[in-house]
């Protein structure tokens, strides 16, 4: 699975990033997490509202931090 | 906020039958009636710690000084948090994708109008001003209606106007409402007008890019009361201590300091005072509902309503960390118009209401 967080470095960015690393790993599927930082990278990949949560190539969340039970939901 | 079973639903997500009504929303049944209990308790609760637990002197200066903050203090941090649940379950319907798509291609005046009243509710964080101007104008959405946009969905928000009207009036909420409109109007009209399309960037129009859907978005009550539940721990996090600081001080003011004082300096006969203020206030930051305690102070102190109100939207409107970020997708020329016209349309404001009120 391939975990991508999209954001410039603000704080949410970091929570998100965070969060979704533990919501991976209880899990306990094998993963890649990737930090985007880069503006032509973020718009690149169909998200305008950071922080964006992108799984395998599909925005699954954006503009806001969802908790690690949610983000479990969404990396199922 | 009063002890909602939020932190179970991590520690046990299969949790038992009977708290699905509760988790989907039932504990606002109780929440709300303990919400309006308490708020209505708070001055003499207020008056009960500062004259008979703290055995202060009522009509003395620290007596009065802090009665104030013990009312002051709780009653808007409780006003805001109500509110902000209240927006941001609401918010939840408005999407930026919507917003954009409706002023997708409308040229004109009336596209300014529509992206500057449509500021006021959509969600915006300034963090996400460089993706969201690209992924309005790649889609077709003008400059200028991007630009009154812009202008207006940081200074005109929903939670700085529903705490002026609670601590204001109606009045001063919908001066600010009105004024912060038309110079969001009028800016984005001018840069349209302007034309200075050739002024981006190269890459924001040349970059891959691929427009948001917004379809990941959860939908269903309790999902968005979800939402609304953590954009609110969010905000409140991020200003609570500002509004105490902003309160404490008008505390200390309110007992010590004259009334009188700020007039010299802020009042309508000092011709520099709002030049001044929009000086002061433009590189500041701070969201709209963090500087409002400040903003009490400095009219309960004798400053010019017009002069506080500029104020509070330069803090609000512009700041450095803004126009550093957006200096990635403006040249310098745009990014000084910008500035200029917003600024001016800040200063003519508060001239306005010095002279009108």
């Amino acid at each position: 699975m391939k975990i991508e967080i999209l954001g410039s470095g603000c704080a949410k960015c970091k929570l998100l990033a965070e969060r979704a690393e533990e919501a991976a790993r209880a899990l306990g599927v094998p993963y890649t997490l990737v930090k985007i930082t880069e503006y032509p990278d973020i718009v690149a990949r169909g998200v305008m509202t950071t922080p964006g949560l992108v799984v395998d190539g599909v925005v699954r969340s954006q503009g806001h931090v969802p908790t690690v039970a949610a983000i479990q939901e969404l990396l199922r | 906020m009063h002890g909602e079973p939020k932190t179970c639903a991590c520690a046990a997500p299969t949790s038992v039958q009977g708290a699905g009504f509760w988790k989907s929303g039932g504990w606002l049944l109780a929440a709300l009636p303990a919400w309006f209990g308490l708020y209505l308790s708070l001055k003499p609760m207020a008056d009960w710690l500062a004259f008979r637990v703290m055995g202060l002197q009522a009509g003395s200066r620290l007596g009065e000084a802090v009665a104030f903050f013990a009312y002051d203090g709780p009653k808007v941090l409780l006003l805001l948090g109500l509110v902000v649940l209240g927006v941001s379950f609401v918010q939840t319907y408005l999407s930026p994708e919507r917003t954009r798509d409706l002023l997708a291609k409308r040229t004109g005046a009336w596209g300014n109008l529509l992206a500057a009243l449509l500021g006021i509710a959509t969600p915006f964080c300034s963090c996400s001003a460089v993706p969201l101007f690209i992924g309005f104008v790649r889609v077709g959405v003008p400059l200028g209606a991007t630009f009154s946009f812009l202008v207006s969905a940081p200074m005109v928000n929903e939670v700085a106007l529903f705490l002026l009207l609670g601590l204001f009036g109606w009045r001063v909420a919908l001066l600010y409402a009105a004024t912060g409109v038309a110079i969001a109007f009028l800016s984005g009209w001018i840069i349209g007008r302007l034309r200075m399309e050739r002024h981006l960037e190269p890459w924001v129009m040349e970059v891959p890019f691929v427009a948001s859907s917004g379809a990941e978005v959860p939908t269903g009550f309790a999902a968005r009361l979800e939402l609304a539940l953590q954009a609110t721990r969010d905000i409140v996090a991020k200003v609570w201590l500002f509004v105490l600081a902003g309160i404490a001080v008008g505390a200390f003011l309110h007992g010590y300091v004259p009334a009188e004082l700020l007039a010299r300096f802020m009042g309508k006969s000092t011709w520099w005072s709002v030049p001044l203020a929009v000086l002061i206030g433009v590189p500041l930051y701070s969201s709209a509902a963090g500087i409002i305690p400040i903003v009490q102070v400095l009219l309960a102190k004798g400053a010019a309503l017009g002069t506080a109100l500029a104020f509070m939207m330069a803090v609000a409107g512009l700041s450095l960390p803004e126009t550093i970020i957006l200096r990635k997708v403006l040249r310098p020329r745009l990014l000084a118009t910008f500035l200029g016209i917003v600024s001016l349309g800040i200063a003519l404001v508060g001239y306005l209401f010095n002279t009108l009120m």
